[in-house]
């Protein structure tokens, strides 16, 4: 529901720099969704699309690498793809186990033709 | 060709502006919370009891998001705080963008607690940082018990759930104990209150809490100032 607010932020951090770096032509975005971030990423690429179409920015492309949830757990350390939200570390059992992937809303780079 | 890698918050300028509300509401003591949920699971109703419940003293204020009406600020007007609307226009979740123009005529020193109630809406509000000292979601007993594993994201972000409605648990298949569990897998460390604002239960409860946080938020001040 808010995925053309998303599309716009991206898009304008684009554009910003592109005005920083004149000359520069900004072919590709990449961005990390994470699993938590509560974005569809399919209505994100269509906003996107119907956002650039008939503009300058018409042959931008937005790379979506979706960011699965990785908890961690704090006895034993280990790292582990939570899946079905069971948060049980499954070395030791561990129940409060802490998220330290899947939270991501990140622009990751640009792809520039010189 | 070549790359730049960038590493930036899609949401920075959001982010930012959040970030300089976090610390106006840091120097000035206050406690702020941002009030999350499904259309109808009962926000406007628990801050009528919350308001109704709070010393007439209390320093307390509420900025309400909806997508259209004043209705929500004139309900919330008539126990004397300062109430704003802030009227989104369609769009589904505040930013923090829209708090910060609706502080402008409020002199924070004078407050203790800004109670932000944002648009009914599980998905979008839980991307959008206002500067809170904690998110709150409500889940009310006519809802369903997987509501948190739908909608994850937002029973992650907040420290608190609020299970509403508890007062109809008799009547409805709600299963409360499910919906704890639930929760509980999405969001481990999350606290978690039963209330009922019709009748009353758990109100109680639930003011300790603000309480608590507001006494916490108090001493963070004084920690940094000295």
């Amino acid at each position: 529901m808010h995925e053309l607010g998303i599309a716009s932020s991206i898009l304008e951090s684009v554009q910003s720099a592109a005005r920083r770096n004149p000359g520069a032509h900004i072919t590709k975005v990449g961005v990390k969704i994470g699993e938590l971030a509560g974005v569809d990423i399919d209505a994100l690429q269509f906003g996107f699309e119907c956002m650039v179409k008939d503009t300058e920015w018409e042959q931008l492309v937005l790379d979506v690498e979706s960011i699965p949830r990785v908890q961690r757990c704090p006895k034993c350390q280990h790292e582990f793809r939570m899946s079905d939200y069971d948060p049980q570390c499954p070395r030791c059992g561990e129940f409060a186990t802490q998220c330290i992937r899947g939270e991501e809303l990140d622009i990751a780079y640009m792809e520039v033709d010189e | 060709m070549s790359r730049v890698e960038v590493e930036k918050k899609v949401l920075n300028e959001n982010q930012i502006l959040a970030e300089q509300l976090r610390e106006r509401y840091r120097q000035h003591g206050i406690l702020c919370v941002n009030l999350i949920s499904a259309p109808g699971s009962g926000k406007t109703l628990l801050l009528e009891k919350t308001l109704e419940r709070m010393d007439k003293r209390a320093r307390v204020a509420v900025l309400t998001g909806d997508l259209q009406t004043e209705n929500d600020a004139q309900r919330l007007a008539k126990f004397g705080f300062p109430v704003k609307q802030i009227v989104t226009g369609g769009t589904c979740h505040l930013d923090a963008r829209m708090v910060e123009r609706h502080l402008v005529n409020w002199e924070l020193e004078e407050l203790d607690l800004l109670i932000v109630e944002n648009v009914g809406n599980l998905v979008c509000p839980s991307s959008y940082d206002l500067g809170e000292d904690a998110k709150i979601v409500l889940l009310s007993t006519t809802e369903g018990e997987d509501k948190p594993l739908k909608y994850p994201s937002i029973f992650f972000k907040s420290e608190l759930m609020l299970l509403t409605k508890i007062d109809l648990l008799p009547y409805v298949p709600f299963k409360a104990e499910v919906a704890k569990e639930n929760a509980r897998r999405v969001h481990p460390q999350m606290e978690i209150l039963d209330v009922s604002s019709t009748t009353g239960e758990g109100l109680d409860a639930w003011m300790a809490w603000l309480e608590a946080r507001q006494r916490k938020a108090k001493e963070k001040t004084k920690l940094v100032s000295a």
